[in-house]
C-alpha cells in the first residue's frame, strides 16, 4: 500500500503573537513545527505501512526552509520526500495550493492513499485536504478516527459533530487524520541520523507541468481582508482561557 | 577553536529536546512522587536509541562521541533527573565494556547495552571502598574456569533492575589495587543476589541497592580486560562516569535557574515583581554564569576524550565544580521562590533534594 502524506510548516502556535499595530503574525524568532495535525497524518500512515507493507512519501508546498519539517518526517520514518517550491507559488489560497499537490502526486503516481490532517494550524481552514480529492477525482473521508483496509477499499470511522460514523469507499482514496486519530511518534535518533542522509528533491511547476494561471495569486480567488486578535472582554472567555478551574466558585459568588 | 555543534548534533539533540519537553518533563513529578523505577521512561529511551549514542555502529550503537552523549544526558537531567541518572549509570557498564571488551565480550553485551533491551549497572563501592576504590574487598578465586566471587557492593545504581553488570573485584588482595580485577556478571547468576535498596534524601524512584555474591561463579571469558587490570578499569569508568555526574548536575541546575527566572517576575512584593529587584538579578545573574561555566568545563573534559587526549583530570575537575555549582543553583532557586519553594507545589524543592546527589557521588 503506497501512501502520500501531505504536509505544512507551520509557526509553532504555542509561541505566536500577533502585533497589536499591524495585525498580523509575529513571525520572526518563532520556531518553525509540522501542523500538528499532519503529524497524526504522518502516523497514520506508517502504522498503516507496518500493517500493510508499501511505502509512504511525504509531500510539502512551501519556501525552501519547509524542507525542515519534511527531513523530520523521513527521521519518523516516511521512506521519501518531496518539496514543491517555487517563487510563482507565493499568495496561493487553498484552491492554487491543493491543485499545485494534486499535480505533484499525479506526478509522484502509484499511490492507494492520500492523507492530510485535518487542518492546519495557521490558516484552520480544512479546505486543502478535500481540495485535493476533488483535483484528482477520488472519494475522500475528512476527520478520520479509525482506518481498516480491505483489499481495494477501506472502511473509515468518521468524527463527526457528537457522533461517529463509518463508511466504505474505494481505492485510491483521500482521508484527512483527526488528532484524536494517533498519538504521533517521536523519531529516534537513529531515524534522526538516517534521514540527514535523504535526498529531498525540490521540484517547480515546470517539473510538475502545474498551469501556472491556477498557481499562486493568479490562481487564488480569495483573499485575506484582515486578521486580528479576538477581543478578551467576558468573564466566560476569561474563564475559559485560565483552564475552567474557578468555575463553580466564581459563578457561585 | 570551534565552539559550535553539527548541523546533526542539532538535530539530535533537538530531536532529544523535544522527547525531554513532551514526554519526561511531564512526568517528572510523578516518578518522583511514586517511587518506582521509571520503566516506561527507559523503555521510551531504549525505543529512541538514546542508551546507543556512544556505542560504534558495528555493535549497534549510534556511533557518536561522548561529548555527544553528555549534551543528550544534559537534556534528560534538566528534564528528569531520576531518567538521567539511569542513563548515566548505564554507561558506566557500556563504557569499560566499550574500551576493554574482547570481541565476543561486545556481541554479546555491548549490542543489548547499546540498544537498552538490557539495562547496565557498574559495581565498585562497597561499606569500605569508595573514593578508596583499592580498598575493595570483594574476593574472586579462580576455580578451574570459573571464577568464584564473594563480597558485597553498596549503594550501586540501577541495582537490581540491571542485567548487565561490570563487577571490580580482587584476585589478589594482598596485592591492593595490583589485584583487582573487572568482571561482567549477568543477573541472575547463581550465588548473586540483591540486597537492601537503600531509602535516600531524594531519587525513591532509582534504584541503589546492594550487591551480593556468595560463591557466586562467574565464567573465566567474563573478565574484562586482563586479569589484575581492574585498577585501570575501573579508573577509565569512573573518569567517563565523572562527565556524567559533571553534566547530570548542569542540567538539573539549568532546570532549576529555568524555573527561578520563570517564577520571578510573577511574584511581587512591595508592589513590584521580585525580578525587579537587584538582589534577585544578582542571584540569578550568578546562577547562570556558573552554570555556563560549569557547562563548558564538562564540555572540553568530553571532547578531550573524543579526540583521545587525557581527560580524567578535566573530568574530575567538572565533576567537583560542576556539583558544587548545582547544589548552589538549586539552593538559590529555593531563595527566590521564598515559601512557596519549599513546597511540593513547585519543582525546586525536588531538584534541591536531587542536587546534593551530584556533590557525593563518583569521588570528590
Amino acid at each position: 500500500m503506497n501512501i502520500i502524506v501531505c504536509i505544512k510548516q507551520v509557526p509553532d502556535t504555542s509561541e505566536i503573537s500577533i502585533d497589536p499595530e499591524t495585525n498580523t503574525l509575529v513571525r520572526e524568532g518563532v520556531p518553525s513545527i509540522i501542523n500538528p495535525y499532519d503529524e497524526n497524518a504522518i502516523e497514520a500512515a506508517l502504522q498503516l505501512k507496518e500493517e500493510y507493507g508499501g511505502t509512504v512519501t511525504a509531500l510539502s508546498m512551501g519556501p525552501p526552509q519547509a524542507e525542515e519539517a519534511l527531513r523530520q518526517a523521513l527521521a519518523m520514518g516516511c521512506d521519501d520526500a518531496v518539496l514543491i517550491s517555487d517563487r510563482a507559488l507565493a499568495g496561493s489560497d487553498t484552491l492554487a495550493t491543493s491543485y499545485v499537490l494534486a499535480e505533484a502526486i499525479q506526478k509522484i503516481g502509484g499511490y492507494d492513499l492520500v492523507i492530510c490532517g485535518k487542518q492546519a494550524f495557521d490558516g484552520d481552514t480544512a479546505q486543502v485536504g478535500p481540495g485535493i480529492a476533488e483535483q484528482l477525482g477520488i472519494p475522500q473521508a475528512t476527520y478520520a478516527m479509525e482506518v481498516k483496509v480491505d483489499g481495494k477499499k477501506m472502511q473509515v470511522k468518521r468524527l463527526l459533530a457528537g457522533s461517529f460514523e463509518t463508511i466504505e469507499m474505494k481505492l485510491p482514496a483521500l482521508i484527512t487524520a483527526d488528532k484524536h486519530m494517533n498519538v504521533p511518534r517521536h523519531a529516534g535518533l537513529r531515524g534522526v541520523m538516517a534521514a540527514r542522509k535523504k535526498e529531498i528533491p525540490t521540484w517547480t511547476l515546470e517539473d510538475i507541468q502545474a498551469d501556472p494561471e491556477k498557481c499562486g495569486l493568479s490562481g487564488s480567488p480569495t483573499t485575506v481582508v484582515e486578521i486580528f486578535p479576538p477581543q478578551r472582554s467576558s468573564f466566560l472567555t476569561s474563564c475559559v482561557r485560565h483552564n475552567c478551574s474557578k468555575w463553580p466558585a466564581e459563578f457561585s459568588r | 577553536m570551534d565552539f559550535s555543534f553539527t548541523d546533526e548534533q542539532q538535530e539530535i539533540f533537538a530531536a532529544v529536546r523535544g522527547i525531554c519537553e513532551e514526554e519526561l518533563k511531564p512526568k517528572a513529578k510523578e516518578v518522583d512522587q511514586r517511587g518506582e523505577y521509571p520503566w516506561d521512561n527507559i523503555k521510551m529511551l531504549a525505543e529512541l536509541d538514546l542508551f546507543g549514542v556512544p556505542v560504534p555502529e558495528q555493535y549497534g550503537g549510534l556511533g557518536l562521541g561522548i561529548l555527544d552523549w553528555a549534551v543528550v544526558g544534559e537534556l534528560l537531567s534538566a528534564a528528569c533527573t531520576t531518567t538521567g541518572a539511569v542513563y548515566g549509570a548505564h554507561l558506566l557498564a557500556e563504557y569499560p565494556i566499550m574500551e576493554f571488551g574482547s570481541e565476543e565480550q561486545k556481541e554479546k553485551y555491548l549490542r543489548p547495552l547499546a540498544s537498552g533491551e538490557k539495562i547496565g549497572a557498574f559495581g565498585l563501592t562497597e561499606p569500605g571502598a569508595g573514593s578508596d576504590a583499592a580498598s575493595v574487598r570483594t574476593r574472586a578465586e579462580l576455580d578451574g574456569d570459573h571464577y568464584i566471587l564473594n563480597g558485597t557492593k553498596v549503594f550501586i545504581t540501577n541495582g537490581g533492575d540491571a542485567e548487565i553488570y561490570v563487577i571490580i573485584a580482587n584476585v589478589a588482595p594482598e596485592r591492593g589495587a595490583r589485584g583487582m580485577t573487572a568482571f561482567i556478571v549477568e543477573k541472575g547468576t547463581e550465588g548473586f543476589t540483591f540486597g537492601k535498596d537503600e531509602e535516600k534524601m531524594a531519587y525513591p524512584a532509582l534504584s541503589n541497592r546492594e550487591l551480593i555474591f556468595q560463591d557466586a561463579r562467574v565464567p573465566k571469558e567474563n573478565v574484562l580486560g586482563r586479569e589484575r587490570r581492574g585498577f585501570r578499569v575501573a579508573m577509565t569508568t569512573l573518569g567517563a562516569g565523572r562527565v556524567g555526574m559533571a553534566i547530570g548536575a548542569v542540567g538539573l541546575a539549568q532546570a532549576a535557574y529555568d524555573a527561578a527566572i520563570a517564577y520571578a517576575p510573577t511574584r511581587e512584593q512591595f508592589g513590584q515583581p521580585i525580578s525587579e529587584f537587584q538582589a534577585v538579578q544578582f542571584m540569578l545573574a550568578d546562577m547562570a554564569t556558573s552554570i555556563e561555566a560549569a557547562r563548558w568545563l564538562t564540555y572540553s573534559a568530553a571532547w578531550r576524550k573524543d579526540q583521545g587526549l587525557e581527560f580524567e583530570k578535566e573530568a574530575a575537575m567538572a565533576k567537583v565544580f560542576a556539583s558544587e555549582m548545582c547544589v548552589e543553583v538549586c539552593s538559590k532557586a529555593v531563595q527566590i521562590h521564598g515559601g512557596y519553594g519549599y513546597t511540593k507545589d513547585y519543582p525546586v524543592e525536588r531538584y534541591y533534594r536531587e542536587a546534593k546527589l551530584f556533590d557525593i557521588v563518583e569521588g570528590k
